[in-house]
């Protein structure tokens, strides 16, 4: 039923409608909408799941990973430091093969402090094998739960759906969300293969000398890998079942003839369209390549896509400190090094904190790109606020 | 006309953002008065926690430490065995240092670090909406536990500075409250002695507070502070629990 709703309220509802057993999270801003609306449902008797609330993320990741490894359907939403926090338990849910779903409402990470929105705190666990799916608005955010808990019980692999803090989890759109019976044709009850039960004895995430260690790593990533066609296939079939696009691998927008493209993810993706056909207008050919999947990297789409595409344009809300732009990183090493040597790659950091990312900053972006390529700029960076010895 | 009244030194000129009837200002204020009447502002550091009261280096005017969200103790244990000279004390509320704290503020008082912890009870996570902290009362509403705390579910409320006087190790532990006057100049006397026993070496020292949140608790300032009366003070009981001698 499509309804203006709030976006948190939207992944709440569309949550408790893939029927997770237990949740288990701890409150941080700007995740709190999702999980107090979560435990109004399971308060009213809407949902039949147990609402573990725990002393911190670092536990809250820790019931979660309990609960998956006893069977159970389990799902968790944090960001910025909490996220940081349950970072030792989530590589350890990755490397058990444990198919939990989470929400990340991307957040910076302190210090200074901030509440706002960037991408940093996702980005931060890019490496630990989980999948991460990125949202656009927030009816992508509510489809790509449905999808990741199917996705994720297929390929015996964690997912965190990532929305934009703030942009997203507080805004107010229409958002259809599915009646439970499109939900449970779609999301078949899980069945679990990877359990503790004495029935079959096990153990799950158990030490591992060196001659076994790297062979576990090689297989997750293999896993990782293969996952591409499972991403794939669900979104197809989702779009099948509710007859909307959201998910995949990448999406594009006006590329075919694009002079200059940009690719970038999450909520800042609507202000490039929108700026994509600006330029139009004025006779500019630019297009968009969105990622929607950030792990498993789209490498092979991206390079299939754009193989002729000489100017590339990266933005981007993270950054490696000390190297640069991570998802410009990833992008870079998408075109063989010999290939089309006069291919430009330039990466914009923006966004950081919760800066605006406006139509004007990415026009200047692509203005600036069309004369040369950036090695690395931050868009919108106030030179007044910094002096001579801070650098 | 004499001045019989004036703002301590050690409190700044900036408003609060804190909402009407929190009991956060009255505790600052306190603080702040202690701190002058002991001569100390030019050596004290305050440890700012995650909670309503992060921005509480804002309303002093002397040094403070941000620290991650329930690590102030051990980043106070940081600061306090480098520079001993220095009266460190950290500021928390339940959240911080009762439920993703517990294990620094637990082992900060086990090993007796010299520091003071003001610890500000309102029975919620008041920064991030009201949700049901460790001390939450039973059947109490919040965000969290909408149809109140369940206690076959959660547990009792943890009493903090029972549970920490439950330490074979010497310390000052003391729970006071604000709701009135007369509780004020109890409470003030506690943070006081607290403070003492850190200038003098002596222990780690505590000093809970039984505070409200009107905002969270969706009632008045006065009503507020009747409820915290009626429900907290019962549960919650004030008196000192412990001193090093
Ligand atoms: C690791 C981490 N988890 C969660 C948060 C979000 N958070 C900020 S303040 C807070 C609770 C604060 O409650 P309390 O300590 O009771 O202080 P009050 O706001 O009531 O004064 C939480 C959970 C955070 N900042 N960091
Ligand atoms: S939310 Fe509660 S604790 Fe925070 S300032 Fe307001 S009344 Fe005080």
């Amino acid at each position: 039923m499509l309804k203006q709703i709030e976006g948190s309220h939207a992944v709440a509802e569309v949550v408790a409608k893939c029927r997770p057993n237990v949740i288990s999270a701890y409150p941080i801003t700007p995740q709190t909408h999702i999980v107090e609306e979560l435990a109004n449902i399971v308060g009213q008797g809407k949902l039949d799941a147990e609402y573990v609330n725990v002393e911190s993320e670092f536990s809250a990741a820790s019931v979660v990973l309990g609960a998956s490894a006893a069977g159970a359907r389990a799902y968790s939403a944090t960001t910025s430091q909490g996220l940081l926090l349950m970072s030792e338990v989530i590589y350890c849910i990755a490397g058990m093969r444990l198919p939990i779903v989470f929400t990340i409402a991307n957040r910076a990470i302190s210090a200074p402090l901030s509440i706002w929105n960037d991408q940093q705190d996702s980005m931060a666990l890019r490496d630990s094998g989980w999948i991460q799916l990125h949202a656009e608005d927030n009816q992508e955010a509510a489809d790509l739960h449905i999808q990741a808990f199917k996705i994720a019980e297929e390929t015996n692999l964690p997912i965190m759906v990532c929305m934009d803090g703030f942009i997203l989890t507080h805004a107010f759109e229409p958002v259809d969300t599915p009646d439970q019976k499109e939900v449970d044709n779609f999301l078949p009850p899980f069945r679990p293969t990877n359990i503790v039960d004495p029935r079959w004895p096990r153990g799950i995430g158990l030490f591992a000398d060196p001659r076994f260690y790297m062979e576990t790593r090689y297989i997750l990533h293999r896993a990782m890998e293969k996952s591409e066609e499972t991403i794939k296939k669900v979104s197809e079939d989702f779009k099948k079942a509710f007859g909307r696009d959201s998910g995949g691998f990448i999406k594009t927008y006006k590329l075919e003839a694009a002079d200059v493209v940009i690719i970038s993810m999450g909520s800042v993706v609507g202000t490039i369209k929108d700026l994509i056909d600006q330029l139009e207008e004025e006779g500019k050919k630019v297009g968009l390549l969105q990622i929607c999947s950030y792990r498993p990297f789209p490498r092979k789409e991206i390079y299939n896509t754009l193989k002729d595409k000489m100017n590339i344009v990266v933005v981007e809300k993270s950054i490696s400190l000390g190297r640069g732009g991570i998802l410009a990183s990833d992008v870079r090493w998408s075109f063989p090094r010999a290939e089309k040597k006069d291919r430009n790659i330039s990466s914009f950091i923006a966004g950081l904190g919760g800066r605006n990312i406006t139509k004007n900053d990415l026009r200047y972006m692509v203005e600036k790109v069309e004369k040369e390529p950036v090695e690395l700029e931050f868009l919108g960076l106030n030179k007044e606020l910094i002096s001579e010895k801070d650098l | 006309m004499a001045k019989t009244y004036k703002k301590p030194e050690a409190l700044s000129d900036q408003h609060t953002h804190y909402c009407p009837g929190c009991t956060h200002g009255v505790i600052h204020r306190l603080v702040a008065e202690v701190i002058d009447e002991l001569g100390i502002r030019g050596r004290t550091v305050g440890i700012a926690p995650v909670g309503c009261a992060v921005l509480a280096y804002n309303y002093f005017t002397f040094d403070f430490q941000e620290a991650a969200h329930g690590r102030a103790p051990a980043v106070a244990t940081g600061i306090k065995r480098v520079r001993p000279d220095l009266i460190v004390f950290t500021y928390q509320g339940d959240g911080d240092l009762a439920s993703i704290g517990m294990g620094e503020i637990i082992h900060a008082a086990n090993r007796g670090e010299k520091f003071t912890t003001i610890f500000v009870n309102n029975t919620v996570y008041g920064m991030t909406g009201g949700q049901m902290a460790p001390t939450t009362l039973p059947g109490q509403r919040t965000t969290t536990s909408p149809a109140g705390r369940d206690v076959e579910d959660v547990g009792m409320p943890f009493k903090i500075a029972e549970l920490i006087s439950g330490l074979q190790t010497p310390a000052y532990i003391s729970r006071q409250t604000v709701l009135k006057p007369k509780y004020i100049v109890r409470g003030k006397k506690a943070i006081k002695k607290a403070f003492q026993y850190q200038m003098e070496g002596r222990c780690f020292s505590l000093v809970e507070f039984v505070s409200t949140c009107p905002t969270n608790w969706g009632m008045t300032p006065v009503e507020s502070i009747q409820w915290a009366e009626e429900n907290m003070l019962p549960y919650y009981q004030l008196g000192e629990f412990k001193t090093p001698e």
